[in-house]
């Protein structure tokens, strides 16, 4: 079987596994990392949304082939060591906005809003609505409004 | 049925007084009899039954002959333990739960740790979490507990720190005696405990002392949810429990006929077993990656399902045959009105899902379920074991919205699991869960008013839908009770409708009557099951009727209302969202009320419906009207946490927006055609109103009403209100973009899509 070596979370690891297994069942079935959730596995709910080189992607989308050695793959297990706090301050923004319902969405949704407003931030200009009603992550439990204020908050504090 | 019910064990003695138990356990356990409610006081027949009984008093009533305790713990490191006997999907439960002991103990919220109990055969009735009957049920055996659990503590105190109980006072987990000695009540928990299970009475504390219950409290579990430390089903770590899926049929509940490539897939890559099983080919695999891959590879045939050659179309006809008549056109003027409501989705994004070891002689079983005891005697007659010899635990749920109610994915893996004799990870593909899981019925309502100057007369409304199965517990409380309600042998989902079905309005004498027609889709009821459709339909009759007489749609309800907490949230939302106000052309307000659960609401929409809006580039998704601003006011009774009840009425709030406007399922040749979320379109961001207001009303009730399904009524029907109002044409097509496909249908066979290979190049 073949190896494919990456990072995850600041670790160096190695899995054996078929090179077109989605890195999102790498992560969940084989290193037991579960904070990125399945709700679609064809890159249309973002529930799986994680981060690679600090950027969001879908691992539901992603064969682990196309991984490299030095690719650094943030789950939302991973995101607080980013900024070296227990929490990362999208995180409290979401705690001081009480905005998950039953959860199951909300590691992909930090997930994005962090990449979204480092986005806003690399083109010099903060967050705006239009950013906002771009982000296509569901939340079925309909937290869409807690959502916008906590990370128009988080993104004060980043 | 009288107003009392039986056995002294039960009565409240005096006004706050209740009976409780110290149960003999080495630290202190304390408890109390789940249904130590008020009964409901059920009187003679007459036409509105709504207000002598409501859905929540038969759940209510049902529970109490059970014997089942629930019981409260004190821990020796100082935290308070709860087995909460319901499921937790997201609608705040385990936090109001955590909140009602903190209250009575006098403890930190951080130290009530509250989980999910498994099922519990012995609370017959009282282990289903629907009709947004948690609170109410729960709402007073919780607090009697706990109450119990300070009064030994304190006497417990009283030992120690040698003083008179009189003189110690309890405060944040800690008991403090006037010249500065104290205690933790961690340290007293094997002090307080008893040898003996006895009976104690109580005095609950008083609604003016309360210090935690009606404060807004974040949620308990924020923290887990925020870190993806929660756990649900499918992160478990069940011993060799590995990934499974199943290959289903291309059209609704089709069956295997037979396989053609069995010993190709089984040979895959990771795939450990292909079996053959009810609902179609069950495919197990070292990751859910590789299964999706071998259910994509099976070459099934198949047999006809249940809807063969079904569409929306011929549906429609089936439910004109089944429409009970309106009667008589009266003399008078009348305003009438026939809506439709296509198939909707309850699928929550967490999709159907079980962990299920069975092994010979024993299963168990992981899910989240509302009704984990008829899940637990369905799981054993399946299996063909004893009841006593299945296990279901109850996980932390991602969403139900009456989906979670049935327990299909904890069957089918428990059927996979015997079948292969290994332990089972079962997921649902999104596609499945869309295309083969449960549905909201689709409906029609017809509805007649007469009226006469400025009385209406009366108001007849005729429902009729596709069946709706409510064969998981809920149906079983209904009929066991039916026979004691004065609606005669006329079924249960009959009995259902006119519980839920109020009638708000002076509307003069009227009707609202149920018929159900066509039992071969799967349907369950849907969160407010049949109310937004119904009050939708009632609501934009009632703006037709306010027309007719001249007279604005607020001032109408206001004036037809027929009691002042209604007219309090209505009031209120006009008051709030400044009702009236001059809106551009081609945008407009609507205003809409609905009444269940023993609460109360109103809700205010803005809605821009202009061209330049209705068509603003979506990719992959639909635009339309936007709803721009949302005011809701709610009166619940005793509200335990009014956070908690904010974040409800905002799900609500987009499930209306939704159900009025862009979410339905497409029934074609026998299936739908929807199998992803950007085919099925529920609430995005791009449809979330920038403006949400919610208003708990100051409760003037010293009991809980229900909350997690309330707003979605009338949301519905104030977005459709508004959308009316906004295009001058009363809308009678729900969701008003249904004759539209906004997409392009995946195939049917293989099953389900694969997973893209392009993630990296979307890195943004
Ligand atoms: S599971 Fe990856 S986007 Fe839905
Ligand atoms: S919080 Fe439940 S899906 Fe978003």
């Amino acid at each position: 079987m073949p190896e494919h070596t990456f990072r995850v979370n600041g670790e160096q690891v190695t899995v054996n596994v078929a090179g077109d297994v989605r890195l999102l069942w790498v992560l969940r079935d084989i290193l037991g990392i579960t904070g990125p959730k399945y709700g679609c596995g064809i890159n249309v709910c973002k529930a799986c949304t994680s981060h690679i080189n600090g950027k969001a992607v879908n691992p539901c989308a992603i064969p682990v082939a196309d991984l490299q050695p030095t690719d650094e793959v943030t789950t939302i297990e991973g995101l607080p060591a980013t900024v070296g706090k227990d929490l990362h301050p999208m995180q409290q923004a979401w705690l001081d906005h009480d905005v998950a319902q039953c959860g199951y969405c909300q590691p992909g949704q930090i997930m994005a809003a962090v990449a979204l407003v480092r986005r806003a931030a690399a083109e010099g200009r903060g967050i705006t609505d239009a950013d906002l009603d771009g982000l296509r992550n569901i939340c079925r439990c309909g937290t869409y409004s807690r959502i916008r204020e906590a990370i128009k908050a988080g993104a004060e504090n980043m | 049925m009288t107003g009392s019910h039986d056995g002294g064990l039960n009565e409240a003695i005096g006004r706050r007084r209740f009976l409780g138990y110290v149960v003999a356990a080495p630290t202190l356990v304390v408890a109390a009899e789940l249904g130590l409610t008020p009964a409901p006081d059920v009187r003679l027949p007459t036409p509105e039954l709504t207000e002598l009984l409501d859905l929540n008093d038969m759940m209510t009533a049902a529970a109490l002959p059970t014997s089942g305790l629930i019981s409260v713990e004190v821990n020796r490191d100082g935290t308070v333990s709860f087995a909460l006997p319901r499921a937790e999907v997201g609608q705040g439960i385990t936090t109001s739960t955590a909140m009602l002991i903190a209250e009575e103990m006098a403890v930190p919220l951080e130290r009530v740790r509250v989980t999910l109990a498994n099922a519990r055969p012995e609370l017959v009735f009282n282990q289903l979490t629907g009709g947004s009957n948690t609170t109410i049920a729960t709402y007073v055996p919780i607090r009697v507990a706990a109450a119990i659990a300070r009064l030994r503590l304190l006497a417990a105190a009283a030992t120690e720190l040698g003083s008179a109980v009189t003189d110690l006072t309890l405060k944040a987990g800690v008991i403090a005696n006037r010249s500065g000695g104290s205690v933790d009540i961690g340290a007293l928990a094997e002090k307080a405990a008893s040898t003996r299970t006895q009976q104690v009475s109580v005095e609950l504390t008083a609604r003016e002392n309360f210090t935690v219950i009606g404060r807004p409290h974040n949620r308990i579990d924020a923290r887990d949810a925020v870190t993806g430390r929660k756990k649900f089903a499918m992160d478990l770590d069940v011993p060799d429990a590995k990934p499974t899926m199943v290959c289903r049929p291309p059209t609704i509940n089709g069956k295997v006929g037979s396989v053609a490539n069995l010993a190709e897939v089984r040979a895959m890559p990771g795939v450990t077993d292909v079996v053959t099983i009810s609902t179609g080919v069950a495919v197990r695999a070292e990751t859910f990656g590789q299964c999706i891959d071998a259910v994509r590879a099976l070459r099934v045939s198949w047999k006809a399902g249940t809807a063969e050659g079904k569409s929306d179309e011929t549906v429609l006809r089936k439910l004109e045959a089944a429409e009970l008549p309106l009667g008589l056109k009266p003399l008078t003027p009348t305003v009438e009105g026939k809506f439709t409501f296509y198939f909707r989705s309850n699928s929550a994004l967490e999709p159907n899902c079980a962990i299920a070891d069975v092994r010979a002689g024993r299963a168990e079983i992981w899910s989240a379920l509302k009704s984990p005891l008829v899940a637990k005697q369905a799981i054993a007659a399946k299996l063909g074991l004893p009841v006593g010899s299945v296990t279901v635990h109850v996980t932390e749920g991602g969403g139900s919205f009456g989906r979670k109610l049935f327990f299909d994915a904890a069957l089918e893996a428990a059927e996979v699991s015997q079948r292969i004799g290994k332990p089972v990870k079962l997921m649902w593909h999104r596609a499945d869960d869309s295309r083969q899981g449960r549905t909201h019925p689709m409906a029609t309502s017809r509805v007649r008013a007469a009226y006469l100057g400025n009385t209406v007369l009366s108001y007849k409304q005729r429902h009729t839908s596709v069946s709706t199965d409510l064969g998981h517990g809920l149906g079983e409380i209904i009929t066991a009770m039916a026979a004691r309600l004065p609606v005669g042998d006329i079924g249960f989902s009959q009995t259902f409708f006119h519980l839920s079905q109020a009638m708000s309005y002076n509307f003069g004498a009227g009707s609202q009557l149920l018929s159900e027609t066509d039992k071969s889709f799967n349907t369950g009821s849907m969160r407010n099951v049949y109310s937004p459709d119904v009050t939708c339909a009632r609501e934009l009759i009632v703006d037709q009727l306010a027309a007719r007489m001249g007279k604005d749609p607020y001032r109408f309800r206001h004036d037809f209302l027929r009691d002042d907490r209604s007219r309090a949230v209505l009031a209120k939302v006009a008051e709030v969202g400044a009702w009236g106000r001059s809106m551009p052309a081609g945008t407009a307000q609507g205003i809409a009320f609905h009444a269940e659960y023993k609460a109360v609401s109103a809700v205010l929409v803005e809605i821009d419906c202009r061209p330049g809006t209705v068509n603003r580039p979506i990719r992959d998704g639909v635009a339309g009207p936007r709803v721009t601003k949302v005011v809701i006011a709610v009166d619940v009774g005793l509200a335990v946490n009014p956070r908690g009840l904010e974040a409800q009425m905002m799900g609500c709030a987009m499930d209306g927006i939704a159900l009025a406007l862009t979410s339905s399922l497409h029934l074609r040749d026998g299936y739908f055609l929807e199998a992803s979320w950007d085919n099925y379109f529920y609430t995005r961001q791009w449809n979330t109103p920038p403006e949400l207001q919610i208003v708990v009303m100051p409760s003037t009730s010293e009991e809980p009403g229900g909350a997690g399904e309330l707003g979605v009524a009338a949301s519905m029907a104030a977005v459709a209100c508004a959308y009316g109002r906004a295009t001058g044409t009363m809308p009678t097509s729900f969701p008003i973009n249904h004759g539209t496909l906004s997409f392009t249908p995946k195939p049917t066979v293989p099953p389900i899509p694969p997973s893209p290979t392009d993630g990296l190049n979307h890195a943004r």
